[in-house]
Parts: structure tokens; C-alpha cells; sequence
């Protein structure tokens, strides 16, 4: 069966069985392999991609239901090749991860979280990656990641609907301090990579 | 992990639908996927054709009728959740509701689904029970109204017969202004299946009288329980020992169950669960059935 799956902006028009999960199209037809199979039945996580930005788990949609919906997987989160959004940073940064494997699962479901709510409390946040399994963290810094990123993009001047070009993404830190008709009031650490940390 | 092969139709009517159903035995409808998917992956379901009914328009929405309010089927659990037609109507489905799954899960999983599952720990079907819902189910000839004491026959048992495709719920809508809900649930970890749950909805008078209640227990047998309180019914809502008659109304209906006994829970802690649970969730209702009444003396 064809069917039309919009990835990250992406038209793909693949040709799959009605048995294979949005998962294993996603991974084998579409090459987009940082999307994790993990247990393959739902529990763990490793497979959530966001389906017009809600979070959900690939491997409990079958492709051929897919057609319609804007899929966003991992790849599709950075602002520009080679870079890592706010959160993805925010990961590195507080080592949010180990072996890696829940780490795009964990990243898309606080991705979707910060944008539906910009201020989550720790409760939110436990709640929100209650349904995505970690075997190595504890959990703790995963949390922390999320909160931390949370931090930056309220400190940050920019907002979601500047063009995604990377050019685009980094504040103007040359402008003087006070410049509002350049649209810069202060060149927000929370603008730059790592936090403005070197 | 892999499901066996299967033909996959997505019909445009519910008619349609029923008849595909009908035609073939062997042939699931399927609406949100959220437990069929996993029983499909482990092939303890093999369906020649999976008939997707998530996209059908008659099937979806929350509206209010005549003292009702109305879920279609494949109303998604998030949607109920965020809906403020159910805060307003429903508060104990409302409050329920952020107990079935994980938000991923809710996100796919709609309200119909999990009734038409009856998994014996599951909130939605716990909440008809409770509230005393009616299930719309039809098939390619006739569209039946069941009530959810009919419905829920046993464990991922229902009155659903082959060629049935649940329709809607109609959830009583309860007048009385003054109306408090509780709901706890304890399991082995957030949204996990639940050892016991119990749900309560109070309506109380100016005075604080009991004007209603209705209590439900989930998780104990093999589906959800309503159980009687009509002596609670014009009792002052503070009246001493009020706990103590719902304590011995839940120890005596589980007495009457086949109590589930499994590896996580015995049949006596999930006795000592569900009152204790069942306390706890009165509570709350009466909390906020009293809410400001009390807080103006």
C-alpha cells in the first residue's frame, strides 16, 4: 500500500505493508534512524515521535494510518545542520543521558511538554516522561535537562517564529545593549550555544 | 514483535464499517490502537482486516443532550481531558481521566476504545460504571442502547457481539449545584494497571445533606462494581461514622466478589485497597461538595 507520510516537512511517499509500524517506516523507508525500536509493544518509549506536535508512540500506528499528520522525529528538532536545539543542549549539558537509546523518545516528549507549557514544575515534568523508560539515568538529570531548558528558552529573546535558518538562530551579540529597533534589548546568554558558556 | 499480516480498510461511513464487520467475523475494528496494536505485535490478535474507525466524523465530538453528555467513541482521551464541557458536566470522568495511561497513550487512545477493551482495572469503564453511563453500540442493522451494568460482562469481556462497533456514551449529567467527586487509584507505578481503584460523586444540599452518591470500585474482579449506598442518602455529609458505613459497604460487596489474586496483589490487600481507597476518594467528594459552604460559616 502507498502511503504519504509528512516527516519533519518532508513528503515521503512510501510503499509498505499494512502491518509495518509508523516505527519501521520511519526507520527503514524513510532512513530516519534515530527514531529507537525499543520493546515494540507500546511500554517503553523509545519510539515516540510527535504527530502534530502531541507526542505518541510510533511502533502503536501502523504507517497506513499516518497520512495526514506532520511527524516530527528527532531529526527534525535541531535548528540547522550540526546543531542541537535548547533542549538537546540542555541534555549534553547536565549529561541528561548514558547509553543514549531513550534519549530521542525523552527529547521529543519534553520538547512537546516545553511547548505546551513554558513553566512545568518538576511534577510536570515527571509526569510528562512517566510513559518514556530510562534503564540508565535514574531519571534525575533527565528532569534536570528538561528544567534547564526550560530556563533558557523563557530567558531567550527569540522567539519560535523566527525562520528556521541558522543564520537566523543567534542573537545580533555585536548590537549595542539598547537597540530596540534592531529588535535586541539584550543579547540573552540563553541565546547563544550552551547558554553563552564557552 | 512483528503483527501477522492483516488487510487494512478505512471505510468512510459507520455503515460501512458495520457492514465489513459483519461480512467478516475475523475482521477488529480499530479506533486509537493503544492496547489492539500491542495484542496485534504479540499476535495474541490475528485479524484478517483491521478496519480503521478512528477518521469517521459520526464517531467523534462532545455535546450535551437532554441531561446527558455525550462522548462519541472515538473522542480521543486527551481531547475528554482538556475538554471543558466534561470539567463542567463530568468532573469525576475529569478527574479520572489523567490516570488512564501515560500522555503519549492518552494522545492515541480514545474513550470508546478503552470501554470497548474492559480491562478490569481501566478508569473510563471504572467511571461508567460508577456514573451509571449508557453504551451506544451498533451494528449494520440496528443500534442498541446498553447500560454499563450490562455492558461490562467480565474481564476484556462485553456485550459487544460480532459486527458491533461501540458508538457513543451517554454519561448522566447530575443537576444539583453543590457536587463533589473523588478518585484514587494505587498501582505499581504512575499509569501502571491498577491494584484497586474507587470513584465518588456526592451531591449535597444548602445544609450539607447528602442529596446522591454513587461509589465504584475497579481493579478488585473482573469488571468494575458499583456499590450501593442508599443509606448514605440524607445523611449530613459530616456525620460521624459516615466513612465507617462506606468502609463496611466496600468490605461487603468485595466479600461478594471473586477478589483478583496475583503476584503484585493479594485478594486481601486489594481488599484493605479498595476501602481504604474508597475512604479516601469519599472524602475528597465531600470536601468539595461542602467547598465554600463551610469556608463562609
Amino acid at each position: 500500500m502507498n502511503v504519504e507520510l509528512r516527516v519533519n516537512g518532508t513528503e515521503h511517499v512510501v510503499d509498505v505493508e499494512p502491518r509495518k509500524t509508523l516505527l519501521d517506516a520511519l526507520r527503514e523507508d524513510c532512513a530516519l534512524t534515530g527514531t529507537h525500536a525499543g520493546c515494540e509493544h507500546g511500554v517503553c518509549g523509545a519510539c515516540t515521535v510527535l504527530a502534530n506536535d502531541a507526542p505518541i508512540r510510533s511502533c502503536l500506528l501502523f504507517a497506513v494510518q499516518a497520512d495526514g499528520y506532520q511527524i516530527t522525529t528527532i531529526e527534525g528538532i535541531a535548528p540547522g545542520p550540526g546543531e542541537l536545539s535548547i533542549l538537546q543542549d540542555a541534555f549534553c549539558e547536565t549529561h541528561g543521558m548514558q547509553c543514549g537509546f531513550c534519549t530521542p523518545g525523552m527529547v521529543l516528549t519534553g520538547h512537546a511538554l516545553l511547548k505546551r507549557n513554558p513553566n512545568p514544575s518538576r511534577a510536570d515534568i515527571v509526569d510528562a516522561i512517566s510513559g518514556n523508560i530510562c534503564r540508565c539515568t535514574g531519571y534525575g538529570q533527565i528532569i534536570e535537562a528538561i528544567e534547564l531548558a526550560a530556563e533558557r528558552l523563557r530567558g531567550r529573546n527569540l522567539s519560535d517564529s523566527v525562520p528556521a535558518e541558522p543564520t537566523m538562530l543567534h542573537a545580533d551579540i555585536g548590537a549595542p545593549e539598547d537597540e530596540p529597533e534592531r529588535g535586541i534589548i539584550k543579547a540573552a546568554e540563553y541565546d547563544l550555544p550552551h547558554g553563552g558558556k564557552p | 514483535m512483528k503483527a501477522a499480516p492483516f488487510e487494512y480498510v478505512r471505510p468512510g461511513t459507520l455503515l460501512e464499517a458495520c457492514s465489513i464487520l459483519a461480512d467478516d467475523e475475523d475482521a477488529l475494528p480499530v479506533a486509537g490502537g493503544q492496547t489492539l496494536v500491542p495484542m496485534l505485535a504479540m499476535r495474541l490478535a490475528r485479524p484478517t482486516k483491521l478496519v480503521d474507525i478512528l477518521r469517521l466524523p459520526e464517531l467523534t465530538g462532545i455535546r450535551r443532550a437532554n441531561g446527558s453528555l455525550i462522548i462519541g467513541a472515538t473522542t480521543r482521551q486527551v481531547e475528554a481531558e482538556s475538554s471543558p464541557l466534561v470539567a463542567a458536566d463530568l468532573p469525576l470522568l475529569a478527574t479520572a481521566l489523567p490516570w488512564v495511561g501515560h500522555q503519549p497513550t492518552r494522545n492515541r487512545g480514545t474513550v470508546g476504545g478503552s470501554v470497548a477493551n474492559a480491562d478490569p482495572s481501566a478508569e473510563i469503564p471504572l467511571i461508567a460504571a460508577t456514573l451509571g453511563a449508557e453504551i451506544v453500540i451498533q451494528s449494520r442493522d440496528e443500534e442498541r442502547v446498553v447500560p454499563a451494568d450490562d455492558f461490562f460482562l467480565g474481564a476484556m469481556s462485553t456485550a459487544l457481539e460480532p459486527g458491533f462497533c461501540v458508538k457513543e456514551l451517554r454519561f448522566p449529567v447530575w443537576p444539583e449545584p453543590r457536587l463533589g467527586v473523588g478518585f484514587h487509584e494505587i498501582s505499581a507505578r504512575k499509569s501502571d494497571f491498577a491494584y484497586a481503584s474507587a470513584a465518588v460523586q456526592v451531591a449535597a444540599d444548602e445544609d450539607g445533606n447528602c442529596l446522591n452518591v454513587v461509589l465504584g470500585v475497579g481493579g478488585l474482579s473482573d469488571r468494575p462494581v458499583r456499590i450501593p449506598l442508599d443509606s448514605v442518602i440524607g445523611k449530613h455529609l459530616r456525620a460521624t461514622g459516615l466513612l465507617d458505613i462506606i468502609a463496611e459497604a466496600v468490605g461487603d460487596a468485595c466479600d461478594g466478589f471473586d477478589l483478583r489474586s496475583d503476584i503484585h496483589a493479594s485478594a486481601s490487600y486489594r481488599r484493605r485497597l479498595a476501602i481504604t481507597l474508597a475512604r479516601r476518594a469519599m472524602r475528597d467528594a465531600i470536601d468539595g461538595a461542602l467547598q465554600g459552604r463551610e469556608g463562609a460559616q
